[in-house]
């Protein structure tokens, strides 16, 4: 599924960097925040691309600098063809018709005192848009089409429970038909119920409209779920790559070995059965990251070579890119992943 | 934390440089001729511009402005033309020609009626209302919650110079309770100053005890649900080490922010409250200087104010790093 | 659980009838309805929901923190022989933090942001034990060493916001289990953790438990977590239990529709991804306005096949399937095993 038409999304060599001040007499800055470190990524169209890590990792500074919410510090982005990274945020505006976000928190992501009529309706308000029929109308077929009823136009959002937030927020990001979604944390903050009916609804509609997602999550259980390739990030960098039945039976990076391993699967008999790769200590300070590999110092296969040289990304086959100096080549752990392979 | 700190005295300056030369030139462009001010009905067009000249209000806004900052830090001498010479020793503020004072002198013997004032009214309104917020907290949704709600709220709703007026027809002139009130030092008369300044802390007190009583109840309230106090308890603490030291110490805690700085603004003049009881503070002070458009007493007042809050602001900031580990000053 | 409590030792905390009710301006909230279950000494039991279900007021029934005054509290909860609901409020505290204690899903806001980890653990101590202050220092700094802390010398000194979050919850484990509790609830202890840390610290609990002869209920969403830790599990859906099995016969022969809906809309790693998740429809219910016949019906896919709406109506009991097995439903049992085995077939794509 790699693009080879058009890129919708195109990514190259971003890195986002914040700033850390000092104290004392006068405050300088003393260092950086590498949140994104030279991450390359890109989407075709109707793709879904899962980027996964753990907190810390970038992966929602990624999704973030993507439309311009964090100031990316180098690297281009492009949409559609178009280089937006440095746009104004008026000529920014048409670009927004063609890409959107839906957010984590669902309660916090809505105005509490619009009704939901009046979310729905604003990507049209603002970009200046009247669908035939108009907006009204519109917005009625939007929230048929998530799963709402239209009847509740004029409710707030204080009326809704977790989900229909979700779908709320949803239906705002597809009312202007946007190429590209990018979802950060969409279902994290939801029940397991909840959860499966907005994975199943953002599948349709992809599959209806033919939008990319660009899948920000840590939980790789969901990601496997909906996305066709997966980038796997720890520390600000892509450690790995590839299209999803490749990263879940046949992955290379050892960190991605140790995060399928970790994932608990609801089987007890299969989990009983299960090595597990049980990794050390904590993520390193972003601040002053280990040299070499950022991996390196919760890596069992660390060896001295990777404190002193950065592993380049590199494809090892089409499609397939890891960042690592001594690759895995066996099966993941899990033993679950077998039937997983039979399944994909 | 000597870093910042000393950091944060720089700006502290800069920032009463700022303000010092923004009251300067605003006084300067309001209509009305200081000049004429000096003189009452004596004046001719000659006084005038002899005094004019004398007071310096000829010279250009930037240099009287410099010659002000000067006197801060080497003394001046106003009139040093004329036969009797104003000398102004260092820190000087300026010279109130319709009191013919020094400005500092005059603030000076102005500070301790606010600065009596003020403290006493602090520790009315402080005690009082930690005091029965943390009774209502405790016993959220019944009457004594309701009851503190309901003052809380009747104070907010009444302007205090209301309440003053009250209190010294009914306390002071209709049942002779206590003495019309004239301000003597408590170290003159301590009975006397008691009886005096009773009735001003109450009033004073008034709206602050509304407010905070209001705002440790919902501190506190908010804290009883914090997961660390649901911790607390399942390790089996007894409730009241439960109330005391975990759920009142990170309550309470912000409000030291609040309290510092009201309590300097009320050191640098309780307007309000002063004039009613006739008080010689320096907020009476500051009313008369503007009514009287004293340019340099109200210059004095206005930083010596601001310098008292600007100052309170580092202390509060200080103690609530020393209080909150998770603040770190550096 | 239930069925094997033939065993000569009685079980260590058994929950009887169990009902929390709070008022609310909007009418009363019945988190916990009726509960009833008992795990044995040693054991884990797992007790799954969805936010609402009502486990977590059923753990802080049993930690005895429920605010008496707010909440209105029926039933029996017996631990080692001894009932708590009706136990006056200062015994109950002399209980907590020495023979039951708790974790919770946030370590850093279950820590106290102004006291340092170890003061905040010797606390823990002087509150049970007599004992020296250098004495509970060098025993919280051992109970540090022991949960996986490095540099504990060090780190014993640190506030929390210092720490990362998988350290804040090994610091929550050791203030946990510093006083060799009987008991340890567990409330979603990993859900804020990230994958590789959640796995690091499932890891200690069981370690822990081992080593310490404790007996865990670990409070979860997660299946995978169940399947991982659990022996016994009880599913809990709007306030009440629903189903109660053994581990292994809850993931293969579970019977509750509504377990069913939860097995089928996890999107676990050996399933088929070409096939939709099946997700439970609707939301659940409002625990003001409880459905006054099963709570699940109006979700519930099979509740047309019980004749005369009984489901709608009439409130199934919690009856037993199997000598271990406990289920709250309406459809025969017979019936249920073959919906059950016809949805896990699909589920795992025949392969299982």
């Amino acid at each position: 599924m790699t693009a080879e038409r058009g890129d919708i999304l195109k990514v190259t060599d971003l890195r986002t960097y914040f700033p850390v001040r000092s104290g004392g007499f006068i405050p300088r800055v003393i260092g950086q925040v590498k949140a994104v470190d030279g991450v390359s990524l890109n989407i075709g169209p109707g793709e879904t691309l899962g980027l996964v890590g753990e907190s810390g990792s970038g992966k929602t500074t990624v999704a973030r600098s993507i439309l311009l919410l964090a100031h990316p510090t180098s690297g281009k982005i492009e949409i559609d063809g178009q280089d937006i990274t440095h746009l104004s945020s008026a000529a920014l505006l048409p670009v927004r018709r063609k890409a959107q976000m839906i957010f984590q928190d669902p309660y916090n992501a809505l105005n509490p005192r619009h009704t939901v009529g009046t979310i729905i309706s604003a990507p049209f308000r603002i970009q200046g848009v009247v669908p035939p029929g108009g907006v009204k109308a519109a917005v009625a077929e939007m929230m048929e089409r998530v799963g709402l009823n239209p009847e509740h136009y004029n409710r707030y959002p204080n009326e809704f429970s977790g989900g229909q937030r979700q779908r709320i927020g949803i239906a705002r990001a597809i009312a202007l038909r946007p190429k590209l979604i990018v979802c950060d944390e969409p279902v994290s903050a939801l029940d397991v119920s909840i959860q499966a009916q907005i994975v199943n609804l953002l599948r349709d509609l992809q599959q209806e409209f033919g939008i990319s997602y660009l899948f920000v999550a840590h939980d790789l259980a969901v990601v496997r779920q909906i996305s066709h390739r997966v980038a796997v990030m720890y520390l600000g960098k892509l450690m790995e790559q590839a299209p999803r039945k490749t990263i879940y039976t046949a992955p290379l990076h050892p960190y991605t070995h140790s995060l399928l391993s970790a994932v608990p699967i609801p089987d007890p008999s299969l989990q009983k059965r299960r090595s597990r790769i049980m990794l050390e200590g904590d993520l390193p300070s972003p601040i002053n990251p280990p040299s070499g590999c950022v991996f390196r110092t919760r890596c069992f296969q660390a060896q001295e070579r990777c404190a002193s040289e950065v592993p380049p990304l590199t494809e090892v086959e089409p499609g397939h890119l890891v960042a690592c100096h001594f690759p895995v080549a066996e099966p993941p752990a899990a033993a679950a992943s077998t039937v997983a392979a039979q399944a994909d | 934390m000597v870093a910042y700190t000393v950091r944060r005295l720089i700006l502290m300056v800069a920032l009463l440089f700022a303000l010092t030369a923004a009251v300067f030139f605003l006084f300067t462009l309001l209509p009305g001729d200081p000049a004429r001010l000096t003189c009452a009905k004596a004046c001719s067009p000659a006084i005038i511009e002899a005094n004019r000249h004398r007071l310096g209000y000829d010279q250009p806004v930037l240099v009287q402005y410099g010659q002000f900052l000067g006197g801060i830090f080497f003394g001046r001498t106003f009139s040093s033309d004329s036969p009797q010479p104003i000398v102004c020793n260092a820190p000087c503020l300026g010279y109130s020609y319709t009191r013919h004072q020094q400005v500092l002198t005059l603030i000076l013997n102005a500070a301790p009626v606010t600065f009596w004032l003020a403290v006493g009214a602090f520790l009315v309104w402080i005690s009082i209302s930690i005091v029965l917020g943390i009774f209502a907290a405790l016993n959220h949704g019944h009457w004594p919650d309701r009851l503190v709600m309901g003052i809380s709220l009747v104070g907010y709703s009444m302007p205090s110079f209301f309440i003053g007026l009250i209190l010294i027809f009914f306390v002071v002139l209709r049942w002779n309770w206590l003495p019309f009130p004239s301000y003597v030092s408590p170290f003159d008369n301590p009975l006397r100053f008691l009886q005096t300044m009773i009735l001003p802390w109450i009033v004073l007190a008034f709206l602050n005890t509304a407010f905070y009583m209001r705002l440790t109840r919902n501190q506190v309230l908010e804290t009883f649900h914090e997961d660390y106090v649901r911790t607390a308890r399942a390790k089996g603490l007894p409730e009241r080490t439960v109330v005391v030291k975990h759920a009142l110490r990170a309550g309470l805690t912000p409000l030291v922010t609040a309290a510092g700085m009201d309590l300097a603004a009320l050191l640098g003049g309780a307007v309000i409250t002063e004039s009613i009881f006739s008080l010689p503070g320096i907020g009476s002070l500051a009313v008369n200087s503007v009514l009287q458009s004293d340019l340099p007493l109200i210059t004095g007042i206005t930083l010596f104010s601001s310098t008292l809050i600007i100052f309170a602001n580092l202390v509060v900031d200080l103690l609530y790093a020393f209080l909150d580990p998770r603040v770190t000053i550096a | 659980m239930t069925g094997s409590s033939m065993a000569v030792e009685p079980p260590l905390l058994s929950v009887k009838n169990l009902s929390v009710a709070f008022p609310t301006e909007d009418g009363l909230v019945r988190a916990v309805d009726g509960v009833s279950f008992s795990v044995e000494k040693g054991k884990t039991l797992a007790i799954v929901g969805e936010s609402g279900s009502g486990k977590s007021v059923t753990a802080q029934a049993i930690m005895g923190i429920i605010d008496r005054k707010a909440a209105k509290m029926t039933g029996e909860i017996w631990l080692d022989g001894q009932e708590l609901v009706g136990l006056p409020a200062g015994e109950l505290q002399s209980l907590r933090g020495s023979q039951v204690a708790m974790i919770f899903q946030d370590p850093m806001s279950s820590l106290h942001p102004f006291y340092r980890v170890g003061d905040q653990i010797t606390e823990a101590i002087s509150a049970h034990r007599s004992i020296g202050a250098k004495a509970a220092r060098a025993e919280a700094m051992e109970m540090l060493r022991r949960v996986g802390i490095p540099a504990v010398e060090r780190r014993i000194d640190d506030y929390p916001h210092q720490l990362s979050g998988g350290m804040r919850q090994r610091v929550m484990i050791a203030m946990a289990l510093i006083n060799k509790p009987a008991l340890l609830i567990a409330d979603e202890p990993t859900t804020a953790l990230d994958v590789t840390v959640q796995a690091q610290i499932l890891d200690l609990i069981a370690s822990l438990q081992g080593e310490f002869q404790i007996t865990v209920i670990m409070i979860t969403h997660d299946l995978g977590i169940v399947a991982d830790v659990a022996d016994d599990v009880a599913v809990m859906y709007g306030g009440r239990i629903v189903e109660v099995a053994p581990t292994g016969t809850l993931y293969h022969e579970p019977e509750m529709p509504y377990t069913l809906g939860l097995l089928s809309s996890v999107p676990r790693m050996d399933r088929d991804v070409s096939t939709r998740l099946e997700p439970i429809p609707g939301n659940p219910p409002s625990p003001i306005r409880l459905p006054p016949g099963c709570v699940f019906a109006p979700r519930c896919k099979y509740a047309d096949r019980v004749p005369d709406g009984a489901c709608m109506t009439t409130r199934p009991e919690l009856l037993q399937a199997a000598p271990d097995h406990l289920v709250r439903c309406h459809i025969p049992s017979e019936e249920r095993r073959e919906i059950a085995q016809g949805v896990l077939r699909v589920l795992t794509g025949g392969a299982a």
